[in-house]
């Protein structure tokens, strides 16, 4: 037996080549996407152990990785000479750190941003935990005064400086443009590698001087222990002499917990990234039932004969199912070996939008091997064991008759197990919808995977009619070419319908996204266009806060009469970490058209709290119900003054004052300034005068309402693009399947082919009709899987209502489109199908067996 | 017919009356010493309005012969012409246009596009050509054949001999000047046989349709005008008017002098 699989295998490498191309591009999808989190992990890791050293000083649950919002806290200087002192301390080194600080190219361009930190301090030369200095000096000399930085090497590289140039510098403090002369370069650990966030350093006091009112204060102190000292030691001595709110922490410790926050924001890629994985995974299921199934009917006779010769049916599973497994573990293995190169695909487009990996390893750990190949093997022995079954039931009989028919479950068990399915799934989109959090989210796409399998299982019965009615258009536009490539795509319709399948299930999700984009746009425009009454916004074009003076100085333009600075953070409420907004009410007032559900906005004052209507429905709050707020620097017991619906123009969960944000805790940095003129003055003069306050800082833009809205809309956009690029994928696994079901039906309709032929088909006539049955598979599949795509779309806006996805916008020449062009891959992937069954020698194919 | 018609003369042009022509055809297989010549200078006249059966024992050359001049293979010496169309320098495209145009076909099985119903199936060669039957002439034919009721039918409903029936009535609808058939009774029992043979004898009384039939079956033969003996890729002899048991007289004279040679060569 066995060698009758090996010479099976090798008879059929073509077709099975195809499945196991399913395999490779689904297999790299799941290892691109863990060696590249890899990646990412081990590069933030190495930035959190290269900065840290064997004692950490900092207020009380500062410095966390993923804390939110510029923590305002200090460390006074006597602190450092204290623990300068201590018998186990070696060293001890006063950090001044300011985040925001991003480096202006020669060319005015932003370096960074987008994520990545723009990052200042002082140099420190104190030894990490990984046993390299933090920084090092790589060239020139150390900085001095205000006037003079130093850059790290990637940083000065991009952006064009060199040793004496003037640098240009967006500051989120007193002066938010500056300029500076870089007098050295300075390299960070041992890799030098920090991920696309830049450095700028100063020397301490210059630091201290522009952010910190000329106070002698660190943000933290780094601890080198003594010899002999261990970590806990030192930094049980440390905590001793410490002043309250500020804690000492083992450097290990400190580095652990940052991994960990690391780990789970990265996290949220690889899910992210395996999610579409899992999806082309599913795609390639189809394509490989569907190749196994084509091969075991193609071969039923020769199983039969085997079983006639005595072979058992468990011998003919087997060896159906060994070939499964050869392809499996051969598509698994090249699907790993794709997974790196798509790994450095993601590398580079991830290195394009900042996130920069230039210096990292991707590692393959086994771990990703060991998923990938059990994912690539399990999914392939899956998908082959349904025909396998099916082939160990022909009956020995079967070899000696002239037709053999493969037992076919019926029709009406797969109509009920799909119908149920379809239920099923609907089911738990329903009470995925009224669920709550992570569970209802899971419920709901638990329900779409079913509801997906479930209408492919029915799809050879709901299909029949798109085929019929596109036959209809067929007959008359091609005449019998036409009637012929309907009937071929309805002989077997488990077989279209299943091909059909795949590209349905990419198309669910594309139409989906659609869908879900454009009521996410034309929400944002409604939001704005119904509640924004300021004519012109500064916003951050890095998702980095700037610096308050801007607000000010805007203040003093002719013209302006109200200026609206609004500011975020996350502080914690029953400890977890919250959205928080924090304005000037009265001046937010004049911007913003703010309808509110409850209480009003010129109720809030520094000890009240305004919440979103979500907010007050997840916790339970009421106007005059008391919030406890923990900021960096203490617990706010706040006052719920009024509720504000979800998803408007404020987007924010809480929104508190500026004060109270400041007192809490928090630097003072804008992130959104809503500009209101006076009536008189036009928009053109005020926009010119903002703009000159602007100029040579490119980190901040001025935008009417328009640009505004187009903002945003251009994010839902990229995030569209990107989700699109991904689904390509599975839709690439789909015309795949096209491809491979059709040159499997040209080669069982050789000798049909031969007839037609004969009696005068020409070979453009051929290959047309091997066209139009694809067009037909292709717009079968493209049309259920819009009409699917559309209720999953509408069922999700209703449920993402709440989160500001307020407004349904079906984007129907979209749609159509999508339908247009699935057409037309169906084109494409006829192509070589319809050459080989035009190339057929007539006289052969018709006298073949 | 005058007895002329039947010569092995050489080649006078579109002479009338001969529907199709083969000039010395020589057709080999395989290569070096393993060539093996399936015609081997055959020329022939096939006259319209008859009906002609092609005999020989398997291998001498008259499947080859039929493909030939049906414009399926192509020859690798000597001439083909369908009336005056000579088929040699022909590219794929005339080729086809030829076929559907002026040829019709009845292979021995699988003479039906599956998905295409009884009439579908009739009127295939026309409706590629993308013209439709004359109704009075359709009418006609299938009156015929006697497969009015079975129209609607697809192949895999209908019987061997009813889907050979149909077979017939695609090759006739199109008016070819010559209709080739392919041992057509050969998967049928012999009352089905009987049907489709008196069904094309029929179609050459009534309608003078050109026939050339390829048989090994005696009896087929006996319903034709005139049987052409192939042996070894030759023509060796010929029968006019024949009946089935003149037909296998001659056979068996042919089979013992091959037998013969055969002992003689080796």
């Amino acid at each position: 037996m066995r060698r009758v699989t090996w010479r099976n295998l090798v008879a059929r490498k073509v077709r099975l080549a195809l499945s196991a191309f399913a395999i490779v591009l689904g297999v790299a999808f799941v290892a691109g996407s863990f060696i590249f989190t890899d990646a990412l992990g081990g590069a933030f890791n190495g930035i959190i152990k290269g900065t840290t050293a064997d004692v950490e000083v900092a207020p009380t649950g500062a410095g966390d990785f993923t804390s939110f919002g510029q923590d305002a806290r200090t460390i006074p200087a006597d602190v450092v000479h204290e623990l300068a002192a201590l018998p186990g301390a070696a060293d001890a080194h006063g950090t001044v750190e300011v985040q925001g600080v991003y480096v202006i190219s020669k060319q005015d361009k932003l370096i960074g941003g987008n994520g990545p930190p723009g990052l200042a301090f002082d140099y420190d030369e104190t030894t990490a935990i990984t046993g390299e200095p933090i920084l090092t000096r790589e060239h020139g000399a150390l900085p001095r005064g205000e006037a003079q930085i130093a850059l790290d090497e990637a940083t000065a590289d991009k952006a064009g400086y060199r040793i004496g140039d003037e640098v240009t510098l967006v500051t989120p403090g007193k002066n938010p443009t500056m300029k500076a002369t870089l007098t050295g370069i300075v390299k960070f650990g041992s890799e030098g590698g920090l991920v696309g966030a830049t450095l700028t350093i100063f020397d301490e006091q210059a630091l201290q001087d522009m952010f910190f009112e000329g106070k002698d204060v660190f943000t933290s102190i780094s601890l080198t222990a003594a010899d002999g000292v261990s970590q806990q030691q030192l930094s049980a001595a440390a905590n001793k002499v410490l002043p309250d709110g500020v804690v000492a922490q083992t450097g290990d410790a400190v580095a652990q917990k940052n991994e960990d926050a690391i780990g789970e924001a990265l996290g949220f890629i690889n899910t992210f990234l395996l999610i579409f994985a899992g999806v082309s995974m599913v795609v390639g299921t189809f394509l490989i039932i569907n190749t196994f199934s084509i091969l075991v009917a193609q071969r039923s006779r020769e199983l039969a004969l085997l079983r006639a010769l005595g072979a058992s049916k468990r011998q003919v599973n087997r060896a159906v199912l060994t070939e499964a497994l050869v392809v499996g573990l051969f598509g698994s293995i090249v699907g790993i070996a794709m997974g790196y190169l798509l790994a450095i695909g993601l590398k580079t487009l991830f290195g394009a939008i900042g996130l920069d990996l230039a210096g990292a390893d991707l590692p393959i750990q086994p771990r990703t091997v060991v998923v990938s190949l059990v994912v690539g093997l399990f999914v392939t022995l899956l998908a082959a064991y349904l025909p396998a079954r099916r082939a160990s039931r022909i009956a020995p009989v079967a070899a000696m008759r002239d037709d053999v028919a493969l037992p076919e479950s019926t029709v009406r068990r797969r109509l009920l197990i799909g119908s149920g399915l379809v239920l099923l799934g609907v089911a738990a989109m329903v009470t995925g919808f009224i669920g709550e959090g992570g569970v209802g989210l899971s419920l709901i796409g638990g329900g779409m995977l079913a509801v997906l399998v479930g209408t492919s299982l029915v799809s050879p019965v709901v299909g029949r009619p798109v085929i019929v009615g596109l036959g209809a258009v067929y007959r008359r536009v091609f005449g019998t070419v036409g009637v012929l490539a309907k009937e071929n795509s309805l002989r077997n319709p488990r077989r279209t319908a299943a091909t059909a399948s795949a590209l349905m299930i990419g198309l669910t999700l594309v139409a989906l996204m659609s869908i879900l984009g454009a009521s996410a746009k034309k929400s944002t425009d409604q939001a704005i266009d119904e509640s924004l009454t300021a004519e012109l916004i500064v916003s951050n074009a890095v998702a980095q806060d700037f610096s308050p003076q801007i607000a000010e100085q805007i203040r003093d333009v002719d013209g302006v009469a109200s200026v609206a600075q609004f500011r975020q953070a996350g502080p914690k409420v029953e400890g977890d970490q919250v959205y928080v907004g924090a304005t000037d009410p009265a001046a937010l007032a004049t911007a913003l058209n703010l309808p509110m559900a409850a209480g009003g906005l010129s109720a809030l004052d520094d000890s009240s709290v305004l919440v979103s209507s979500n907010a007050a429905k997840g916790q339970g709050y009421e106007v005059g119900d008391t919030v406890a707020m923990k900021f960096p620097k203490l617990t706010d017991k706040l006052t719920v003054a009024g509720i504000y619906p979800s998803g408007g123009a404020l987007f924010t969960d809480y929104l508190v004052t500026l004060d109270a944000m400041e007192q809490g805790g928090y630097a003072p940095r804008d992130s959104l300034l809503y500009i209101t003129k006076e009536p008189a003055a036009s928009e053109r003069q005020v926009r010119a005068g903002i703009d000159k306050v602007l100029a040579g800082n490119p980190t901040v833009t001025l935008k009417n309402q328009k640009e505004f809205a187009d903002e945003q809309k251009q994010q839902i956009n990229q995030l569209l693009a990107i989700v699109y690029a991904l689904l390509g994928l599975a839709v690439i696994i789909a015309v795949l399947g096209i491809v491979n079901t059709l040159a499997l039906s040209v080669i069982e309709r050789t000798r049909e082919v031969g007839l037609l032929r004969a009696v005068g088909m020409s070979r453009r006539q051929l290959r047309r009709m091997v066209r139009l049955e694809s067009v037909a598979i292709a717009v079968l599949g493209a049309v259920l899987g819009v009409a699917l795509g559309i209720a999953f779309g509408i069922a999700l806006q209703r449920a993402l209502a709440d989160q500001g996805i307020d407004v349904l916008s079906v984007p129907w020449v979209q749609l159509v489109i999508f339908v247009l062009v699935s057409a037309v891959v169906g084109v494409l992937a006829a192509v070589l199908p319809a050459r080989r069954a035009a190339k057929l020698d007539v006289l052969r194919a018709i006298t073949t067996e | 017919m005058s007895d002329t018609a039947a010569v092995t003369a050489p080649a006078i042009d579109s002479r009338p009356g001969v529907a199709a022509r083969a000039v010395g055809l020589r057709k080999f297989y395989g290569l070096g010493d393993a060539v093996v010549a399936a015609l081997d200078g055959v020329t022939i006249d096939f006259v319209a309005g008859e009906f002609t059966a092609v005999m020989g024992p398997s291998g001498s050359g008259k499947s080859t012969l039929m493909h030939c001049m049906a414009a399926l293979d192509t020859a690798n010496g000597g001439e083909v012409f369908l009336g005056d169309q000579q088929l040699s320098g022909l590219g794929d495209k005339q080729l086809t246009v030829l076929r559907r145009d002026k040829i019709g076909f009845v292979f021995q099985a699988y003479n039906l596009v599956p998905t295409l119903t009884a009439q579908e199936n009739i009127e295939l060669p026309l409706s590629i050509a993308g013209r439709r039957p004359d109704p009075a002439w359709f009418d006609q034919v299938i009156d015929t054949i006697g497969l009015r009721d079975r129209l609607k039918h697809r192949p895999n409903e209908l019987s061997g001999g009813q889907q050979q029936r149909v077979a017939c009535a695609r090759a006739l609808v199109s008016r070819p000047e010559i209709v080739f058939a392919d041992e057509p009774t050969g998967n049928l029992d012999s009352a089905s046989g009987a049907e489709v043979l008196g069904f094309l004898r029929r179609s050459v009384d009534d309608h003078q349709q050109t026939i050339v039939m390829v048989t090994h079956d005696p009896i087929a033969a006996g319903y034709t005008d005139r049987v052409v003996f192939l042996d070894d890729g030759v023509v060796v002899d010929e029968l006019r008017a024949p009946t089935a048991d003149a037909v296998l007289e001659k056979m068996k004279v042919l089979s013992a002098r091959t037998v013969a040679g055969t002992a003689a060569g080796t």
